[in-house]
């Protein structure tokens, strides 16, 4: 056993502040760093604190295993900053970080992913002009991220989360000079704060309710909380709600969906770290950190898993037509989200964790090898002008193969087992479990229908653009191989050091699954799924009968397609609009928002009402003073006889009254 | 202790003073006879407040009619030099021509 040592309070300080130091370098010496004739030395800079910081959250992982357990069976320790942030009556928010099991395992992925991303990101970004500007958001954005994960109570967890809310609007209107991009990044900001709106809510009524808003404090006294049925509004319920609208908005899940597939605007790198593996996954992150109060309410458990499950559908049925290769996998990340709040609506928190993190590995590789695809197409995105570059670009089709058999969920790649216990946690309710099931066709159908329509098949880009086709620089392609690598074997689990002088515990090193690593966090139980073997088959012929119908339909006999379309027409124009949330929206900004606030608020309450009261208030004032004005001669005589009369009234009135 | 016939004759000559004082005020048009009238005024409340004083025979009115003069003092060099401002700007002293203060 291990005691905790000065060093592992100090060293998650140093993690996040490492990528604060880097963006603060690069924002005050940015021009400077320009000066250089290379001008890679921004890149390298940010690089190398995110990697450090990976090292030292690894470190700090190994060691936490090792360490004694709390009251709880929960190992963790709490660094404190050594100052307080507010304090008010009994309203406290010290600067103290989290680290456990859960928060630990964010940071590897944060860190680990972000380093590969931001090497990626050197040979993507290595034309573009302003890449000081570039890194220093993508540094921004880890350090808020590293906050959110290790904040150790919601007010803290809250400052993150709005910066990776502020890091992710400047990064989708990076290109600000396109119009669409900058549209993008507002419109992820605007339905953003919508679901900020229900978290703040949420964080006043827990302080209301329960009177703490550290998160050891709310998972210790969760569990003594009176459990709340189904349509009883307790208070567990309707703090767990609120926060849910926040996890909506920052998870992209219905009805706040809507900004994440724009969100693809923005360079590729950041689609892959920020609207993939790490940001996107705060609202699952929140849910499972308070998964101990979200058992309490079985209502909010409801609605966690039905919207979870409701968005996995709607969003892999919209990826089935579209034709950008990045909207495919914006629409598929969408779904992957709704699966993992599917799994925590189920109360298996701890999968639809490691569904994040082998999400993370997979879906960034995904996005990484489109953003190569891109770059090997100069800048094409639409997958109906590509085809054939299998041969042209090997080590990019490699990989991204490796990482659509990933979440298809074929055996032994890291998606499979993720997957898996995702559905195995549905078993007890017949028709989540049936959508899951879908879900999964859909998703391997879609995936391998990118992959035909990217890879295979002849190149329908034009000869001019054929000549162009060529793979990507090394510093694209180690980060690919390494996420293919992480992606084939991230399903295993971690190898963790052995805890010493425990009885029956293997020393040295041993492979630890994520659901146990993180189970003890949520404190229900140890969330051990009753496995049925007929699953993993049924999984895995899900995902080769997906991608059989995709290799009929694309590859083998595309004939088919055309009669099997046309007599799906109206369900794919549904899809192919989205369901017209966008309209819906749209048409409710115009006709309610816009013309009510013209019509009622500007010209009734601005223009009459309160334009009105100040005018009213100036012209009384000028009546009153033309009737008094004459009274005022400027002739010192009258003034006297007017105060000997005033005198003389008061005199009297005084005597006679 | 006085009787109050005196008391009664120098309330009544203060009344009289006080309303002289007054009547010029508002009816000269020279502003130098108007601070006199003023004076004229403050001598008449001074004038009864040593009545009374005598009267109830107390101090305090005494005490005030030092105040009283000390305050006209001030007040009659304060006003000389507004008099002679006032005849710099204008080269008059009717009271009627500085008729600027109004609305």
């Amino acid at each position: 056993m291990l005691e905790l040592t000065k060093l592992d309070t100090v060293l998650p300080i140093a993690v996040l502040l490492l990528p604060l130091l880097g963006f603060v370098v690069l924002a005050l010496f940015g021009d400077w760093i320009k000066r250089d004739k290379e001008e890679s030395g921004a890149g390298w800079l940010a690089c190398a604190t995110v990697l450090i910081a990976f090292g030292l959250s690894a470190w700090t992982t190994a060691r936490l295993y090792g360490l004694v357990a709390g009251p709880t069976g929960l190992r963790f320790s709490q660094p404190y900053l050594g100052f307080e942030w507010m304090e008010a009556g009994g309203f406290r928010v010290p600067f103290s970080l989290l680290v456990d099991p859960l928060s630990s395992l964010m940071t590897l992925v944060v860190t680990g992913v972000g380093a590969l991303i931001h090497i990626y990101s050197l040979g993507y970004m290595a034309h573009d002009e302003e890449r000081v500007r570039f890194f220093s958001y993508l540094n921004l954005f880890t350090f808020f991220m590293l906050l959110l994960v290790l904040g150790g109570n919601l007010p803290l967890m809250f400052v993150g989360w709005e910066g990776v809310g502020l890091c992710s609007y400047l990064l989708i209107g990076f290109w600000y000079r396109k119009d669409s991009a900058s549209a993008a990044g507002l419109k992820a900001f605007i339905v953003n704060r919508i679901g900020d709106v229900g978290l703040i809510l949420g964080m006043a009524f827990m302080f209301h309710a329960f009177g703490s808003l550290d998160l050891v404090d709310i998972a210790d006294n969760a569990g003594s909380l009176a459990p709340e049925r189904l349509w009883e509004f307790g208070p567990a319920t309707i703090a767990c709600l609120l926060l849910f609208i926040g996890a909506t908005g920052k998870s992209a899940q219905i009805p706040l969906h809507v900004w994440l597939p724009d969100a693809m605007e923005g360079p590729t790198p950041v689609s892959a770290l920020i609207h993939a593996a790490t940001m996107v996954t705060a609202g699952v992150y929140m849910v499972a950190r308070l998964g101990p109060l979200y058992h309490v309410s079985e209502t909010a458990m409801m609605t966690v898993a039905v919207v979870g499950a409701a968005t996995a559908l709607m969003a892999a049925t919209i990826a089935l037509v579209q034709t950008d290769i990045k909207r495919v996998l914006a629409y598929s990340t969408v779904s992957q989200l709704g699966y993992m709040f599917l799994a925590c609506g189920m109360g298996a928190f701890g999968v639809g964790v490691f569904h994040l993190y082998t999400h993370a590995f997979f879906k960034a590789l995904l996005f990484l090898g489109s953003g190569s695809v891109i770059h090997a197409m100069s800048g094409e995105q639409d997958m109906t002008r590509m085809g054939g570059l299998r041969t042209k670009i090997p080590w990019t089709f490699g990989t991204f193969l490796v990482g659509t058999l990933a979440i298809a969920g074929i055996p032994f790649f890291a998606g499979f087992f993720s997957k898996d216990e995702i559905l195995a946690a549905a078993l007890g309710h017949p028709v989540l479990f049936g959508i899951g099931l879908f879900t999964a066709l859909l998703t391997s159908f879609y995936m391998a229908r990118l992959v035909f329509l990217t890879f295979f098949g002849t190149f329908r880009g034009g000869d001019d653009a054929e000549h162009h086709v060529r793979e990507s620089p090394w510093l694209m392609v180690v980060p690919l191989v390494l996420l293919a690598i992480a992606s084939a074997v991230g399903g295993f689990g971690i190898p963790l050091p052995g805890r010493p002088g425990e009885l029956g515990q293997p020393e040295g090193w041993h492979l630890v699954s994520i659901p146990e690593i993180v189970g003890p966090v949520f404190r229900v139980g140890d969330g051990h799924l009753a496995h049925v073997a007929w699953l993993p088959v049924l999984a895995t012929l899900t995902a080769i009968a997906g991608i059989l119908i995709a290799y009929y339909l694309y590859l083998a006999l595309p004939g088919a397609r055309a009669s099997i379309a046309s007599s799906l027409r109206p369900a794919l124009r549904i899809f192919a609009a989205k369901y017209y949330w966008d309209d819906v929206y749209n048409a409710f900004v115009r006709r309610v928002v816009i013309d009510g606030s013209r019509a009622l608020l500007w010209e009734q309450i601005d223009a009459r009402l309160i334009d009105g009261a100040v005018n009213r208030a100036g012209s009384m004032t000028k009546a009153l003073a033309a009737t008094l004005g004459p009274l005022q001669t400027g002739l010192v005589r009258q003034y006297v006889l007017l105060i000997l009369a005033g005198a003389v009234a008061l005199l009297g009135y005084l005597l006679w009254s | 202790m006085e009787s109050p016939g005196f008391v009664h004759h120098a309330i009544l000559l203060s009344l009289v003073l006080f309303a002289l004082g007054v009547l010029g005020v508002f009816l000269r048009r020279n502003v130098i006879t108007v601070l006199m009238c003023i004076e004229l005024m403050l001598n008449g409340v001074n004038l009864a407040f040593v009545a009374f004083s005598r009267a109830h025979g107390t101090l305090d009115g005494q005490v005030l009619v030092f105040f009283v003069m000390v305050v006209a003092a001030s007040e009659a060099a304060v006003g000389l030099a507004i008099v002679i401002a006032l005849d710099r700007h204008k080269d008059t002293l009717d009271l009627d021509a500085f008729n600027l203060l109004k609305g």
